[in-house]
């Protein structure tokens, strides 16, 4: 039989159907796969094979029944930011300690109501604060890529998977699970998924409720996938997306069949390239796969149109003010009374300390502090307010690029995946590789990243669309075309799977 | 702008976050040289802007004021590190 964990999603879809297999079957190939490659990648926190094989034999039941649903059966895996009923949820933190929430999240509720089959929970950055996954209380998170040095030999030194979403990225890119949830605040979808040669896309802001999803920054935070091809992504994010009473940012407009948008092409399409984005010092590389998306756009019958977003470069410090300010707020809850960590101290203002001392790492605590001075007296219209007013013109930007174009394309990192400590020294130097895909957090835009191709040392590089408010169609649709073009990207050797 | 170990006690306070002595010089460095790079905003002329308060422009949804759920106290007190009869135990609050 064929190796079922390399299938993409609608492939196993298609044999679902055909019942060429079993949801078990499916479902056993890929528990296997965990237990043999997780060891390695550390990709997921907390595998749920007994939970995995329930749902699997009750889609099996389904598929003999001829009532499927649109997931029916499918093996995905679950970022420990949503909650699961019953089942531990840490956000990767210490503070949350062995929390099981006593509540499904939306999106996951909308995810097993369309049939998946939950394989765990994925690693990720704590509380998702980071952009190499080295900030998780369990620990690194490897990516399945490695580097080839200039004799062509493959290295074997570990590379990051990118973050906050580095479980997701890494589980996917080594098929232990179709296609994974994850979440993007600042580009924590789309730049793992661009260090992996996965496709991630985090749609407009309001599209997938939050509910039940651990908060970081609420009005920059968005659900959305990561899975291996741009047909995958279209199927995830149709299930994951709805309009949700507990969420009342959440959106109430009907979510379209993003498949059937995926063979429209992108004839006489307008596409926007910011001459922003051509930041100094901008290596070779990335400006050949920008160039070749550009290519593969035109020769598919776009229009290629030179734009300007002025305030490109302030996207990135404003959102260091009201990300952490936002965290703040929201990570003040962890004071360890109702649930998580508690760490008894003298009195009660020395036990809250002592408990958010020990159960915060060193990156979370270091944005509540900055949160909390930005918030402070005397400094609020200074810093916060200031970054909200920035934000203001940074979405303005946008708007008045859509009078010109349809859809934006630039490179979604800087560079390619790094080693593990190569950035982790300085927080900024860390900060930057979301210089590409914070703004579309700032402005509330759909954003999307795709494979477009190989640096010199053979690890993925990723093209990122940009897109008008609820118009992720125009996304999918692009996406696809740059997906045939550029091809797949697969891991040459599965080295992870030989223990 | 530089942020000395004062403030950084003070900010830690305010955010009930226990820092040791070495931790402190640390978080100095490391917040004045974050605070700094922001601080680049001010080349921003942002008199005439107003802040954003919303990202997505819709109508703020009104629900109507009824009860949805409740009666759960055995699930809200499920995860807390005291419980005793539905109550979380806590540290002395009131001498």
């Amino acid at each position: 039989m064929t190796d079922l964990t390399k299938l993409t999603m609608s492939e196993a879809r298609a044999g679902l159907q055909k019942k060429s297999f079993t949801a078990l079957e499916l479902t056993d190939a890929f528990l296997t796969a965990i237990d043999k490659g997780n060891g390695a990648l550390n990709a997921y926190v907390l595998p749920t094979p007994e939970h995995a094989r329930a749902q699997a034999k009750e889609s099996d039941k389904r598929i003999a029944a001829g009532n499927a649903r649109s997931l029916e059966g499918l093996p995905i895996g679950n970022k420990d930011l949503f909650c699961t009923n019953g089942i531990r949820t840490t956000a990767c933190s210490k503070i949350l300690d062995d929390f099981k929430p006593t509540y499904e999240s939306t999106v996951g509720l909308n995810l097993w109501d369309a049939g998946a089959v939950m394989l765990g929970k994925l690693n990720n950055d704590e509380f998702a604060m980071g952009s190499s996954n080295e900030t998780s209380a369990f620990g690194n998170v490897v990516n399945p890529w490695r580097r080839k040095g200039s004799d062509g030999k493959t290295s074997t030194d570990k590379l990051v998977p990118g973050g906050s979403s580095g479980g997701s990225s890494s589980a996917v890119a080594a098929n232990l699970c179709l296609a994974a949830t994850a979440t993007d605040t600042g580009g924590s979808i789309r730049q793992p998924a661009a260090l992996t040669g996965t496709v991630g896309i985090k749609p407009t802001y309001g599209r997938c409720s939050r509910w039940g999803i651990v908060a970081f920054a609420s009005s920059l935070d968005q659900a959305g996938p990561i899975a291996k091809t741009v047909r995958d992504s279209a199927m995830m994010l149709k299930a994951m997306a709805s309009h949700d009473a507990k969420d009342t940012t959440s959106v109430d407009a009907p979510v379209p069949d993003y498949e059937a948008a995926l063979g429209k092409g992108v004839k006489g399409l307008r596409v926007g390239i910011p001459k922003e984005y051509r930041v100094d010092g901008m290596s070779s590389e990335i400006q050949k796969l920008w160039d070749d998306g550009i290519a593969w756009l035109k020769s598919a019958g776009a229009t290629i149109h030179e734009i300007s977003l002025p305030h490109t470069k302030y996207a990135l410090p404003a959102y260091y003010i009201v990300a952490p300010a936002e965290c703040s707020s929201n990570l003040a809850r962890y004071d360890g009374m109702r649930y998580g960590l508690r760490v008894n101290g003298d009195n009660l203002i020395d036990t809250y300390e002592k408990t958010r001392a020990a159960g915060f790492g060193k990156e979370v605590r270091r944005r509540i502090l900055i949160g909390t001075y930005v918030l402070s007296a005397g400094y609020y219209d200074a810093y916060y307010l200031k970054a909200q007013k920035v934000r203001t013109l940074i979405k303005k930007d946008f708007d008045d690029a859509w009078n010109s174009v349809d859809v934006v394309l630039t490179p979604t990192t800087p560079s390619p995946a790094f080693a593990f400590g190569e950035k982790s020294g300085d927080p900024l130097a860390m900060y930057l590789e979301d210089i590409f895909t914070v703004t579309v957090n700032m402005a509330g835009l759909p954003g999307m990243s795709i494979p477009g191709g190989l640096s010199s040392q053979g690890t993925p590089l990723g093209l990122q669309l940009i897109g008008k408010p609820f118009d992720e169609e125009t996304l999918f649709r692009t996406a696809q075309v740059i997906e045939d073009a550029a091809g797949r990207f697969a891991v040459p050797d599965a080295w992870w799977m030989k223990g | 702008m530089q942020v000395d170990e004062a403030t950084v006690r003070r900010i830690a306070r305010l955010a009930r976050i226990k820092v040791s002595d070495e931790e402190a010089k640390g978080l100095e460095k490391e917040l004045s040289g974050i605070l700094d790079w922001v601080k680049q905003l001010d080349e921003v002329d942002t008199s005439a802007v107003e802040p954003m308060t919303r990202v997505v422009d819709q109508k703020l949804k009104m629900r109507d004021d009824v009860v949805t759920d409740g009666e759960i106290a055995d699930l809200i007190t499920a995860n807390a590190p005291m419980a005793e009869d539905n109550f979380f135990v806590v540290p002395k609050v009131v001498e």
